[in-house]
């Protein structure tokens, strides 16, 4: 046999080997989690009528967004470091109130 | 105007009629993944929530069923990755019709627990190409992957699950 045939001899043993490793996994998972027969594949309710709810109120709050935009519940969150930057901004300008002349002539 | 041209219109009608005819398809594909009714009734509902909310990003010439399929199946697989190890596969669903004598209740047990141990994307393809004999190309199709990447997950999935069982594969095969 030459080496061409060898390497082909041995990755049809390797795929062989694994084909049998996938079967027999296969088996064994069947059987411990079974496919789902057809009866079980089908919703026991009629969905519809949750899903209609769930646009509705969404439809609902929007259009209360619109019409008054505070009213919107949405709330903005701030990271805690802008929150830091923004005090530590507003005591440079308490303390050192001589940076906003310079301040506003740069922007 | 068709019916899939009115729903991205925004005709709730129109959705309505969609929704009913791919309600069941939709259904029967997260059951398969997750294993849970009562979950699967939610994240169909979320499926369908979020496909009249994203309606603008359809095309209207599109395959509706398609699009449908791979947004259940982005929901289907954030439902594992949240659920893992929280959740034990319900039992209702776990009888087997023809159960083997080789393998026992404690080895499906075992079986069992290694299998939710996957990880959620090697958990997706082996619960639809091993378990449910979906062909390679659907999954691909719904998991927005190549069938290579399908073929490789099954291979590493079962390599996964060959490692955790141990010993006990090669003693059921010994008596099988």
């Amino acid at each position: 046999m030459n080496p061409e045939e060898k390497n082909r001899a041995s990755n049809a043993d390797t795929q062989g080997q694994e084909r049998d490793e996938l079967n027999q996994i296969k088996h064994l998972l069947r059987q411990a989690v079974p496919p789902l027969p057809p009866a079980q594949l089908e919703p026991h309710t009629d969905l519809w009528p949750q899903l209609r709810s769930r646009i509705e109120s969404q439809v609902t709050a929007d259009q209360a967004a619109s019409i008054n935009p505070g009213s919107s519940g949405i709330r903005i969150r701030v990271h805690w470091f802008d929150w830091a930057l923004a005090a530590l901004a507003t005591a440079a300008l308490l303390f050192f109130p001589g940076i906003i002349p310079s301040l506003l002539y740069h922007f | 105007m068709d019916l899939q041209q009115r729903f991205v219109a925004g005709d709730l009608e129109a959705f309505e009629q969609l929704f009913r005819d791919h309600q069941r398809q939709v259904y029967a594909w997260i059951v398969r993944i997750v294993r849970d009714s009562a979950a699967a009734e939610d994240l169909t509902v979320e499926t369908f929530w979020r496909i009249y909310r994203s309606r603008s990003l359809f095309r209207a010439d599109g395959n509706f069923g398609a699009w449908s399929h791979r947004i259940a199946t982005n929901i289907a697989l954030d439902h594992l990755r949240k659920s893992r190890r929280e959740t034990e596969l319900p039992d209702d669903l776990l009888a087997p019709t023809s159960p083997d004598a080789a393998v026992s209740r404690e080895m499906r047990a075992r079986i069992r627990s290694a299998f939710a141990n996957l990880p959620p994307k090697y958990r997706l393809v082996a619960t639809l190409a091993l378990i449910e004999d979906a062909p390679y190309e659907e999954i691909a199709a719904a998991a927005g992957i190549t069938v290579a990447l399908v073929k490789v997950r099954v291979f590493r999935a079962t390599r996964l699950l060959r490692k955790q069982l141990g010993a006990l594969s090669a003693e059921i095969g010994a008596h099988s």
